[in-house]
């Protein structure tokens, strides 16, 4: 009987993968479910157990149970990691994801899987402790923050119980890389979160996932079950959101899982010493704990070894938007970001010149090409007024109108605001106003109100509605402005970043906002 | 004093840690306990930083974003409400950058605001007005035609204050004084981001939502959204003056703030020692029967008590007073006559009341309401420990690790020190509850009882022996501190009487109803659980046991070693302002002020030189003695200050008959009270706000009460003594309250450092202070117990004669709810009726619907002593045969069932079981009927002038 190995990704599934399968296995194949591998032109994948390895063809459909079988179909790959998109690859958390099944103990197992965590409980604390930090591993969430030191913090935190909390709220748009983990390589999170326990003394831990990802929340239910003996006495369990974009920050995340409405909690105290239900914790993003099983096993050298400047090791990176080859692809820091968009991701798929890139989510900034030789690394990003966050790039061909994408980060923001602070709460929705006056400026410049003339005219003046200057100089001046209030008001980075890819658009897009704008100033 | 705005610092104290650390603020150098916030700091060492969100008495929360500073080596601009100071930090609160930063907060706040300031309530006293002045704010660039929160519906639906959504700013401070400060959590945030509202409960108006009423939310709204209805329609207040509540016994302290004459509204003094700055619906809004047109401004008088009342003169009213008094002395001798003092009154006019007895009448006949309330705590305390007084603060509980409430259900009676329970509650003290009923502590928001031993009305003592024994079987005594501070004999009597096997809480449970491994759990924690501390209520006292159950939670604190210091003791909650000090001043029988026998020759030497008469070495009679004597013929006159016995007092067939066979019944009241029906002569009192004087609470507490507006009856209640003391003869020339206080101060020992000038200065102070303790006594017996060694005595069970049967086959207990107090005859002159109306049965569902009693149906409940009818409310807070009913409503007239069981030491009545029997009826029953319409008559007033 041939096996086949076609993956149960939401992705995959979305392309077809499902009836893919049940033709297989109709065939009479045998039919391993795996994870992605993570390239979406070729999906549905389908890979073939043959003497000389897996090999693949992709996309497929389940009209080609024959072709495939028979080796014959048009869109056989060969080994899928001898494909140029995966061989330039560094798959040092996303090693086995697309390879194994995702809820195969034994699987696991045989692919290194539970070594980390072995040798971590082998050590005393403070040496796991240690590891982590000199593997140079930072948040993966986006602030960046060194792990080993949040761990530290603690593990030195004199109160007790206290709690690993993962954060799988992952809302940025064009990201998938927690997904993909968690739907592929579950056992992968658990492992990392046993080791988390371990390293700071604690007995349970949180899995916070968006209520968007049914798949990725059913197989870490399940393989939570398959793996409670493995990592006991460490205990886990999946906590649903509600579909709030804010609850992916850390301390509404808590206020979340306390029952509580999610909203940003001000800072300090730090979660590390009062956090979860007041207790010291650890919240750590699902990329951040994924990486630490690898650490563990393979040593914090073989994972500093890579990377660039501070930011040490690999970023699975996701390619998303107008993107030829869309999909993760895991690398260490150091590359530039037009080697990912134009030579990784091969251009647009609309095969029209790239106009702009967002990076790091609907709060991150807009680059353009001009900008590709920024390497991607924390720094360079912060000092190229932009910013890595999750690591999603999502491409844009020349075909976009940057001032309604700075509409959209307003109007994002305004939506997703928890309405706890003022210049997020108020500041977003004047933001989109602003916005649209603009966009309406763009077109017919309005004529300046004429004051009226006499006393009592005046003073009806200052309460009229329309005495307001809209014209697109008077409303970009307003709009930095705003973006200044939210940027050093704001409690939380929802508000605090969005004016990244307002300014951006606006900075590096100026044409869009407005015929005789003034000259951008740097960003800051 | 002027009106000024009390300073807010921002955030709450750091917790004490004793380390202090340095910082620079604006230059200036400055040196605060660790933990400090840099918003408190920057405010205790004299610069304000613009703030919205943040109040001293709330958590900090970050939320407005005015308040950020600049700290140096710090990136971005840190919110100085959240960010601690730290050693060596160098702040700069004003900058240009900051100036920018704060007005683009500002412009974002106005630019969704109504710009009526001028018609606004507010107007003048609104943080937000006064935060953008602050700000330099001149402009909204965003316009005015964007999207608001504007023009939403206002809720007018709470009688006292009113929601104006579209004027809300979205801080949470109400969200947070509800939660934080009273613990109820009736307000919410919902909706997100722009569309964030403040909703009560599920988007519910106030009225119909979770919401107390206790005006925490109003207090702490900085803008017109939450605002007094009072202020809306007088303005805002123009001048305040400091004094106390004369509602229940906690004894909160509040400005009342006044525009010219008139009183705008109360608010809750913040360096209350008391309240620390919360209030109760009572205290903060029902003050409005103080103006009702229900209350009597002129003396009347008549023959009969089948007489309408005249109208007459002050001095033909007092003259009347003393002429039949003295006749009535002359006729049936020198102990035909009494008086009772009032717990409403201030400490000075009591003492002027049970002076103008000993001295004037020449008798003790003088008692008070404290008879029929916590008179064993007196007892049961002064025996055990020797003092007839609580022993700790109402700050002592933030002490606490373990809180047994026993039969009082603090979050109606004593809301105040219910919020602050509930603070310390949520703090992770563990709590048990030992009531019949499950009260609000039981289990609410945030707040659940490790323990609730729903205990059968009567089964007090068994219970609190049970317990005992636990404690002295498990060895979970503590053994040195009994040795050093108690008799160890005594205790060895003790411990073997409560090891007897059949005073087990497995041998009891038949009897109590109270599973024993609850009993067992509960004691453990006790005993073993750190700082434990008890309170009770009047579900301890108000019983044939009264007495032995008071002295049986006396000996299960001194057996674990939980008195002497702050964070344990024994705690009765006093019911009314001035309990406590009624108690105090000699108001009873038997005792001068400050707890001394009649007897005691040494102190009655003290009265006699300072009075100049000889005085009665004999005790004179209580209340219930005083009705039995009058029935007897034996004692035909009585002076009721305050107080109106007919209603409270129990066995309302028994209070009529002894009031009606007396000759001459003085009552002096704000109303025509039930009592006065039977009074031949009525004497105007004034209200709390039209005097001076000091009321004491339940914590002992001395406080001032200051004169607001003069009294509209011509005279404070302290002058009115005075006149008819003057026309009895005796030769009392007292100006001014202060030197009421004097005298008490001089024959007091307890009292001795008690002066004005102290209480002025020091705010309040805790008896005793005197020269042993000149700032007065928070905690007492600390290092060893007033009377020497703490007695411990039997409390053997015995069970109250009141027993169910075949008629008689339920229980009932009373008690009170939170919009009402005592009899009601403030609360139902004010607008509290929206939440509580009359008073209703509860009655589990099993007994109703044995009964076929449906939910709001009229229903009799009659026992040995009378039947009443009232609507009934079916609830499972009561246990099947128990049932339970309020007393504030004479429509009800709940006494009419109670019996006359009581205290075996006190004689406190036995209101807390009464057998009864629940059945149907078409509506109040024929008594009820009758006693209206003879209620009516007994109102007719005949005014002044046709009198003439």
């Amino acid at each position: 009987m041939t096996r086949i190995y076609i993956s149960r990704d939401m992705a995959s599934v979305a392309l077809g993968a499902d009836d893919v399968a049940q033709a297989f296995a109709s065939a009479g194949c045998e039919v391993v479910r795996t994870g992605s591998r993570g390239l979406f032109s070729i999906e549905p994948l389908v890979e073939v157990e043959t003497e000389s390895g897996r090999m693949g063809y992709g996309p497929v459909s389940s009209r080609d149970v024959d072709a495939v079988l028979a080796g014959t179909h048009v869109h056989h790959l060969g080994r899928i990691d001898a494909l140029p998109f995966f061989a330039a690859q560094q798959r040092f958390t996303f090693a086995r994801c697309g390879v194994i099944d995702p809820l195969g103990m034994a699987d696991y197992a045989a692919h290194g899987g539970w070594t980390g965590l072995d040798i971590a409980r082998s050590s005393p604390p403070q040496a796991v402790v240690d590891t982590v930090k000199a593997s140079g591993l930072r948040g993966r969430g986006g602030a960046g923050f060194p792990t080993g030191i949040k761990w530290q913090t603690v593990l030195d935190a004199p109160n007790a119980p206290k709690y690993i909390v993962c954060n799988a709220d992952e809302g940025d748009s064009g990201t998938f890389a927690d997904r993909m983990l968690m739907e592929g390589d579950p056992f992968c999170l658990i492992e990392g979160m046993a080791i988390a326990g371990h390293a700071v003394g604690a007995g349970h831990g949180y899995i916070y996932i968006r209520s968007e990802y049914p798949f990725a929340i059913d197989t870490m239910r399940a393989a939570i079950e398959l793996s409670a003996t493995r990592v006991a006495p460490f205990t886990l369990e999946v906590r649903v959101g509600a579909g709030a974009y804010v609850c992916g920050e850390e301390t509404a995340l808590l206020d979340s899982i306390e029952g509580k409405r999610g909203q940003v909690r001000a800072k300090p105290p730090l979660p590390a010493l009062s956090g979860l239900f007041g207790k010291p914790t650890v919240i750590n993003n699902v990329l951040s704990l994924a990486a630490v099983p690898f650490i563990l096993s393979e040593g914090a050298e073989a994972y500093a070894g890579v990377g660039f400047g501070r930011s040490r090791g690999t970023m699975p990176v996701q390619l998303a938007g107008n993107v030829k080859n869309g999909g993760l692809f895991e690398v260490g820091f150091g590359i530039t970001l037009g080697e990912l968009v134009q030579d990784i991701g091969g251009g647009t798929a609309s095969g029209r010149p790239v106009r702009a890139v967002q990076v790091g989510g609907p709060l991150g900034a807009y680059f353009p090409p001009s900008l590709f030789d920024t390497p991607f690394d924390y720094e360079a990003f912060t000092q190229a007024g932009g910013l890595i966050g999750h690591a999603g790039i999502t491409v844009f061909d020349d075909s976009v109108d940057l001032a309604h994408m700075a509409r959209f980060a307003m109007e994002f923001c305004a939506v997703e605001s928890c309405g706890k602070c003022t210049p997020c709460r108020i500041g977003s929705t004047r933001g989109v106003e602003i916005m649209d006056r603009i966009i309406a400026a763009r077109t017919v410049e309005p004529a300046a109100p004429a004051p009226p003339s006499g006393v009592l005219g005046q003073a009806l003046y200052s309460r009229a509605p329309d005495r307001i200057d809209v014209s697109a100089s008077a409303q970009t001046e307003l709009l930095r402005d705003l973006c200044d209030t939210m940027k050093f008001g704001s409690l939380c980075a929802l508000g605090g970043f969005t004016p990244y890819p307002v300014l951006s658009a606006l900075d590096h897009f100026p044409e869009d906002f407005g015929a005789g704008v003034r000259k951008p100033l740097a960003a800051e | 004093m002027s009106f000024t705005r009390e300073t807010d610092h921002g955030t709450p104290p750091a917790l004490a840690t004793g380390r202090n650390v340095t910082l620079s603020i604006d230059g200036k150098t400055i040196a605060l306990p660790e933990g400090t916030s840099i918003m408190r700091a920057a405010s205790l060492g004299g610069t304000s930083i613009p703030k919205l969100c943040a109040s001293d008495n709330l958590e900090s929360f970050g939320s407005c974003r005015l308040c950020l500073v600049e700290i140096e080596g710090r990136a971005g601009y840190p919110a100085s409400c959240t960010t601690p100071i730290a050693e060596g930090m160098v702040v700069r609160t004003q900058s240009e950058r900051l100036k920018q930063l704060r007005k683009g907060v500002m412009e974002l706040y106005i630019s969704d605001h109504p710009l009526d300031c001028l018609t606004c309530a507010a107007n003048g006293d609104c943080e937000l007005q006064e935060q953008a002045g602050a700000v330099g704010l001149r402009d909204v660039r965003y316009g005015y035609d964007g999207a608001t929160n504007m023009g939403q519906p206002k809720d007018h639906s709470n009688p006292y204050f009113d929601f104006d959504p579209s004027k809300c700013i979205a801080c949470s401070r109400c969200v947070r004084a509800c939660d934080e400060v009273q613990g109820t959590f009736a307000l919410t945030m919902e909706g997100r981001g722009f569309d964030t509202k403040v909703s009560p409960s599920q988007g519910q108006d106030f009225l119909s939502s979770e919401c107390v009423s206790c005006g925490a939310c109003v207090q702490a709204c900085p803008t017109a959204t939450l605002i007094e209805k009072k202020v809306v329609e007088v303005g805002t207040p123009d001048k305040a003056v400091v004094t106390t509540c004369a509602y229940c016994g906690v004894g909160c302290t509040f400005r009342a703030e006044m525009r010219g004459e008139e009183l705008v509204r109360m608010v809750p003094w913040k360096e209350g020692k008391a309240n620390h700055g919360h209030s109760c619906v009572k205290g903060r809004f029902a003050w409005g029967y103080a103006q009702h047109q229900d209350r009597i401004l002129k003396p009347m008088v008549r023959t009969s008590v089948s007489d309408p009342w005249q109208e007459v003169s002050w001095e033909e009213a007092i003259a009347r007073v003393a002429s039949d008094f003295r006749h009535i002395q002359a006729k049936y001798g020198t102990r035909a006559v009494g008086g009772i003092t009032s717990s409403r009154c201030t400490n000075e006019e009591t003492f002027l009341v049970q002076k103008m007895i000993r001295q004037g009448f020449g008798n003790n006949n003088v008692d008070t309401c404290a008879r029929v309330c916590h008179s064993p705590t007196g007892y049961g305390l002064k025996t055990t420990f020797g003092t007839s007084a609580g022993t700790q603060d109402f700050d002592s509980v933030m002490q606490s690790d373990v809180i047994l409430v026993i039969g009082a259900n603090p979050t109606d009676g004593h809301p105040v020190f219910g919020s602050r329970m509930k603070q310390r509650l949520r703090q992770g003290a563990k709590l048990i509850v030992i009531d019949p009923r499950r009260t609000d502590l039981v289990k609410s928001a945030h707040v659940e009882a490790e323990h609730h031993l729903p205990l059968r009305p009567g089964t007090n003592v068994a219970v609190l022996t049970a317990m005992a024994h636990v404690i002295v079987t498990e060895r979970l005594y503590d053994e040195a501190y009994i040795r050093e501070r108690c008799d160890w004999d005594e205790f060895l009597d003790w411990s073997d009487f409560v090891a007897e096997a059949h005073r087990s809480p497995e041998a009891v449970e038949a009897l109590t109803g109270v599973q024993s491994d609850e009993v067992r759990a509960a004691a453990r924690l006790y005993a073993t659980g750190g700082n434990a501390a008890i309170y009770y209520g009047l579900g301890v006292t108000e019983h044939s046991q009264g007495s032995s159950t008071v002295m049986a939670i006396a000996n299960l604190a001194m057996a674990t070693g939980n008195i002497g210091r702050e964070g344990v003791g024994v705690n009765p909650l006093r019911g009314q302002n001035n309990v406590q000090g009624a108690c105090d001043m000699g108001s009873f029988p038997h005792e001068f002020s400050g707890y001394r026998h009649v007897s005691d020759d040494s102190a009655r030497a003290m009265f006699e030189s300072a009075w100049g008469v000889k005085l009665d070495h004999e005790p004179g009679l209580r209340i219930p003695n005083m009705l039995d004597a009058a029935t007897d013929g034996t004692f035909k006159g009585l002076f009721i200050q305050g107080e109106d016995i007919l209603q409270s007092d129990p066995n309302t067939h028994h209070v009529a008959a002894g009031l009606a066979a007396m000759e001459c019944v003085v009552v002096q009241d704000l109303f025509l009270n039930e009592t006065a029906n039977y009074a031949h002569v009525f004497l105007p009192g004034s209200t709390f706000l039209e005097k001076d004087g000091t009321f004491t609470n339940a914590e002992r507490r001395i406080q001032m009460v200051r004169q607001v507006m003069a009294p509209l009856n011509g005279y404070a209640d302290w002058e009115i003594v005075q006149l008819v003391a003057q026309a009895l003869g005796l030769d009392w020339n007292y100006s001014h309250p202060s030197e009421i206080m004097d005298e008490i101060a001089a024959l007091t020992p307890t009292f001795a450092g008690v002066h004005y000038d102290r209480l002025e200065a020091e705010g309040s102070l805790q008896w005793p202070a005197n020269d042993a303790a000149p700032n007065g006594t928070p905690t007492m017996h600390i290092g060893g117990f007033v009377r020497g060694k703490g007695k411990f005595v039997v409390t053997d069970y015995v069970a109250t004669d009141e027993k169910t049967g075949p008629r008689f086959p339920l229980l009932l207990t009373t008690g009170r709810i939170l919009s009402h107090y005592n009899v009601g005859a403030q609360t139902r002159r004010t607008a509290n009726t929206a939440w509580h109306a009359e008073d209703r049965l509860e009655i589990h569902p099993v007994d109703a619907e044995n009964r076929g009693i449906n939910d709001g149906a009229w229903v009799s409940l009659r026992s040995r002593a009378g039947e009443t009818s009232l609507r009934a409310l079916i609830t499972d807070r009561v246990a099947p045969g128990v049932v339970y009913t309020t007393f504030h409503h004479p429509d009800t007239q709940a006494n009419v069932i109670t019996t006359d069981y009581s205290d075996w030491a006190t004689n406190c009545p036995e209101y807390k079981v009464t057998a009864v029997q629940v059945g149907h009826s078409n509506g109040p029953s024929d008594w009820q009927e009758d006693y209206a319409a003879q209620a009516r008559q007994s109102r007719r007033i005949v005014p002044i002038e046709a009198a003439e």
